[in-house]
C-alpha cells in the first residue's frame, strides 16, 4: 500500500462497469510525514475519506479484493484513513 | 486510475484475432491541476467511446479485462469513463464543454 492525500473529486457520468454510488477521489501519493510526491491516482473511496486527509491506496488487482469494487473495473481503492505513522518511537504523522 | 486525453486513434489490420472490432486510442496522461500532458503516451481499448479531445481515465493491468468489452481480451489498458469535471481544493478546475479542451 501507499499513503496518499485526497485533493478533490473526479465526476464522471459515462462509466463502463464503474463501481456505483461511490465516489472517484483524485489522491496525490505522499511520504510518511505527508510530503506531497509528483504522481496522482485516481482511486475508488470505499472509506467516506475527507478532503486533505491522508490515505492509505491499495493498487491493481488487489483493488478489486472489497465487496464493492469486486470483479469491477478498479485498480485503485482507499481502504483506510490513517490517523498516525510511527517509526522507531517518533510520531511521523498524527492526523 | 489514472487521468488522461484522448491524443488520437491508434488503427492495427495485422493483429491478434481476438481484438478484431476494438477501438484502439492513443492517450497521454496529463496532470491533474494543469491538465498539461507529460509526454507519456499509451494506447488503450476504448470501453465508454471516448473521442479525441475529451479527458478520461483508464484502468490498467487485470482489471482492465473487467468491462464487457475487454473481458478475455488482452488488455492492460482500458478507458473506463469519460470525466465531466475534476474538482480539487473546492474548485472546478476542469469542466467538460466548458474547457476548450
Amino acid at each position: 500500500m501507499i499513503f496518499g492525500k485526497v485533493m478533490g473529486t473526479v465526476v464522471s457520468t459515462q462509466k463502463s462497469d464503474g463501481v456505483q454510488g461511490r465516489r472517484y477521489l483524485l489522491v496525490q501519493a505522499c511520504r510518511p510525514n505527508g510530503d506531497l510526491l509528483h504522481e496522482c491516482h485516481i482511486a475508488v473511496d470505499l472509506v467516506g475519506s475527507g478532503h486533505g486527509e491522508m490515505v492509505l491506496l491499495s493498487q491493481g488487482s488487489s483493488a478489486r479484493q472489497t465487496q464493492d469494487t469486486y470483479q469491477k473495473a478498479v485498480d485503485c481503492v482507499i481502504m483506510g484513513i490513517v490517523d498516525l505513522v510511527e517509526e522507531k518511537g517518533q510520531f511521523l504523522y498524527q492526523k | 486510475m489514472i487521468l488522461a486525453k484522448v491524443i488520437g486513434n491508434v488503427v492495427s489490420t495485422c493483429k491478434e484475432p481476438k481484438i478484431e472490432g476494438i477501438k484502439f486510442l492513443l492517450l497521454e496522461k496529463i496532470n491533474p491541476t494543469t491538465l498539461q500532458g507529460q509526454g507519456d503516451y499509451l494506447v488503450a481499448m476504448d470501453s465508454v467511446g471516448a473521442g479525441t479531445g475529451e479527458v478520461v481515465f483508464y484502468v490498467a493491468g487485470s482489471s482492465a479485462r473487467m468491462t464487457a468489452v475487454t473481458e478475455g481480451k488482452p488488455s492492460d489498458a482500458t478507458i473506463v469513463a469519460i470525466v465531466d469535471a475534476i474538482e480539487i481544493d473546492g474548485a472546478y478546475v476542469f469542466q467538460k464543454d466548458r474547457n476548450d479542451s
